[in-house]
């Protein structure tokens, strides 16, 4: 997904998480929240959280507001202590270290510019606080400089400045003191939809070149999806789901990850048989059994939920006639069009409504079907994904 | 060409109704100008009149007549001259040493309560800002309630706190301080205690309202920084407050130099101070221009400073 085009020279792009660290089983982490908890008065803002994070790593936490992934991202930083449990960074319990001595820096979502001091300032402050020689810092605050691009906006004030610049301000005063793990608040939420689809790779080019370990916090599937090397869905102050955004989307651990992270189309159903990870369900909406392979452990007789994702449905006129194939036959109750892609709400037979998503392909002079128009959905059974409910 | 002449008044009588019409449109305009342009053309006219009254006055001789000076236009018809004025009594003040001396320790006395008001108020504003939302409107209140009872009247308790027989000395001897009552009342002490309790209010609001913005995460920001408590209020806190610290020392400072109650109820009369003084020309020698002169020094005294300072601090703004 990332591109990098530097210095002229033409670099192919390459998985940068190819060696899975997480899956190696004697790595140490290089962050590791021990049974974590935080009350606030009688609420519980983070639940017993336990938590690996690798050296290297862009960590994810996904959630709603609210499900504590600010608190626990605050424990991090030092700013709140963790009411249980324990927080270690490379391999130092610092679960009672003040923010000022740990060797972690934030980037906060409203940036927390200071607006008294210049470009400059604010990128040296930190560096001030450590004993470093004049010609050091200024060195430093040069590179970093560079490193967002604002090398000619250096005396100007946070206030003569963009909300993009302001971003990168606040990107080059967290990294300038290289802290062995950077925390970031909602990095790109107060950026515009355009910057921030270029923020994006611009954040994972500059955490692949100084191999500094990134902790996001974001509400933005999307943002945690093409990031991440691995996402924490998270939820009531508890983790539903550690894994990659891959896992993460093909195999939701239940219905909240899977509605989260993307759109999802839920088909209750009952299993009526189970063995060596295939289940066979009878789904209501649709006449016969399907079988699918699940890493689920369901006995028969149990109700299910089946998910399946808008986009792996087909809309054609005519009924497919490959055998392969689901089909199901509908209406087209509502449409949507996003330029890219469109969205049709269709009215199968069993009344239920199935969002589908295709993308605009070819270029229509109008718009290419119809409300009410009578339609056939299709879609490969092994995109479909068993759910406990 | 005739028709586009036509043209004119047709286009006119439509744009403007009767002239209720163009009143409301003309409020409807410049409301804003107006809002601002009443209150402050009242408030330039009955400060510059009376200013400009003390000013003629301090251009005139004293006389015993009444009113007691010299009128400045003689409109007789066997005047010398038509207009009178003389500097004579700003060269009194500046060669009289009584006058300096007062000046300077007012302006000692003033400096010395605006900075313990500050070194007072700027905690308890700080931790009034910082304080839960439901005691921190009765912290407010509290620092507000004096105002409901009259400021004499409270200057006149001092008198009794420090009085020979009064609360504070039975506290000191019964607690075993001293065998005898200590001179209190008629002292400077008396005076810097009477400044700072009534101008700390004027100290902690300016700050309160100030501090009560700050923005928690550039404290949260600098700490994240490697800066230690002090070194984020040094680096954060303190520039941060800064309009509110001028604003709170600018409340006190300029009553307090000019101050007259406090001075006369609880100072001696070595405890000179510029309002004392200027009560007794006018009142006591009822040397009117004398008084008017003293006043008029302490206006410009008091704004000429404050003026090159907003302009310095413009220009360092613009840099």
């Amino acid at each position: 997904m990332r591109s990098s085009e530097q210095n002229g020279q033409r670099e192919r792009p390459k998985d940068p998480w190819a060696d899975s660290p997480w899956l190696k089983p004697d790595e140490t982490p290089f962050i590791r929240i021990e049974n974590v908890s935080k009350m606030f008065g009688d609420f519980r803002a983070v639940d017993d959280v336990s938590l690996s994070i690798y050296r290297g790593e862009l960590f994810s936490i996904l959630g709603g507001s609210g499900c504590g992934k600010t608190t626990l991202l605050r424990m991090l930083a030092g700013f709140e202590l963790p009411s249980e449990g324990r927080i270690l960074i490379d391999g130092k319990d610092v679960t009672r270290v003040p923010a000022y001595e740990r060797p972690v820096n934030m980037m906060f979502q409203s940036y927390a510019l200071f607006p008294h001091m210049t470009v400059e300032g604010n990128i040296a402050y930190g560096l001030k606080r450590d004993a470093m020689s004049r010609s050091a810092i200024r060195e430093r605050v040069n590179e970093m400089l560079q490193l967002v691009q604002l090398t000619e906006f250096r005396t100007r004030k946070p206030n003569q400045l963009s909300g993009g610049q302001r971003q990168r301000v606040a990107l080059a005063r967290a990294l300038a003191k290289r802290p062995k793990v950077l925390l970031l608040d909602e990095p790109l939420a107060a950026l515009d939809k355009k910057l921030r689809e270029q923020t994006q790779f611009e954040l994972a080019n500059i955490q692949d070149k100084l191999g500094v370990t990134f902790v996001v916090v974001t509400h933005d599937q999307e943002e945690a999806m093409t990031l991440s090397s691995r996402i924490a869905v998270m939820k009531n102050g508890r983790f539903v789901q550690v894994g990659t955004p891959h896992e993460v989307y093909e195999n939701p651990a239940d219905t909240y990850t899977a509605d989260f992270v993307g759109n999802i189309n839920l088909f209750s159903g009952m299993v009526t048989a189970a063995q060596d990870g295939q289940v066979t369900v009878d789904l209501t909406d649709f006449p016969g059994g399907v079988t699918l392979a699940t890493h689920q452990t369901v006995r028969p007789g149990t109700e299910v939920s089946v998910a399946l994702r808008p986009e792996k449905i087909f809309v054609t006129r005519d009924r497919p006639d490959d055998p392969k194939l689901m089909t199901a036959a509908g209406i087209i109750f509502d449409q949507g069009y996003f330029g890219k892609l469109s969205v049709f709400r269709v009215q199968i037979d069993s009344q239920k409504i199935v969002q589908v998503s295709a993308q605009n392909r070819i270029r229509f002079s109008k718009r290419a079907w119809d409300w009410d128009e009578h339609v056939f959905l299709s879609w490969d059974p092994q995109s479909m994904l068993v759910l406990a409910s | 060409m005739s028709a586009a002449t036509d043209m004119v008044p047709a286009t006119r009588a439509a744009g403007y109704g009767s002239l209720g019409k163009r009143v409301y449109a003309l409020l409807n305009r410049h409301w804003q100008s107006i809002a601002i342009a009443l209150p402050y053309a009242w408030l330039l006219i009955f400060f510059l009149a009376p200013f400009a009254i003390v000013f003629k006055i301090s251009l005139a001789d004293p006389i015993i007549a009444r009113p007691p000076f010299t009128p400045m236009f003689d409109w007789s018809a066997d005047a010398a001259n038509r207009i009178y004025v003389t500097a004579e009594n700003y060269r009194f003040l500046l060669n009289d040493r009584l006058y300096w001396l007062t000046y300077i320790s007012s302006f000692r006395f003033a400096a010395v309560a605006t900075v313990l008001c500050l070194l007072i108020g700027y905690p308890m504003a700080y931790a009034i800002a910082r304080a839960k939302d439901s005691t921190r409107n009765i912290l407010l209140l509290l620092v507000i309630l004096p105002f409901w009872t009259s400021f004499l009247l409270r200057v006149y308790a001092w008198m009794g706190l420090l009085n020979q027989n009064g609360i504070i000395n039975n506290l000191l001897i019964w607690l075993g301080f001293t065998d005898g009552p200590v001179q209190l009342l008629y002292t400077d002490f008396a005076i810097y205690a009477g400044l700072v309790y009534s101008y700390l209010p004027f100290m902690i609001l300016p700050l309160y309202a100030n501090l009560e913005r700050l923005d928690e995460d550039l404290l949260e920001a600098a700490s994240d920084l490697g800066a230690r408590p002090w070194q984020v209020f040094r680096d954060v806190t303190l520039p941060m407050s800064m309009p509110g610290i001028i604003a709170g020392c600018l409340l006190v400072f300029i009553p307090a130099m000019g101050e007259y109650v406090i001075p006369a109820l609880l100072g001696g009369p070595d405890n000179l101070m510029i309002g004392r003084v200027l009560y007794d020309e006018f009142f006591f020698n009822r040397d009117w221009p004398i008084a008017s002169a003293v006043a008029i020094v302490l206006l410009a005294a008091l704004v000429l400073p404050i003026m090159l300072f907003q302009h310095f601090e413009k220009k360092a703004e613009a840099q």
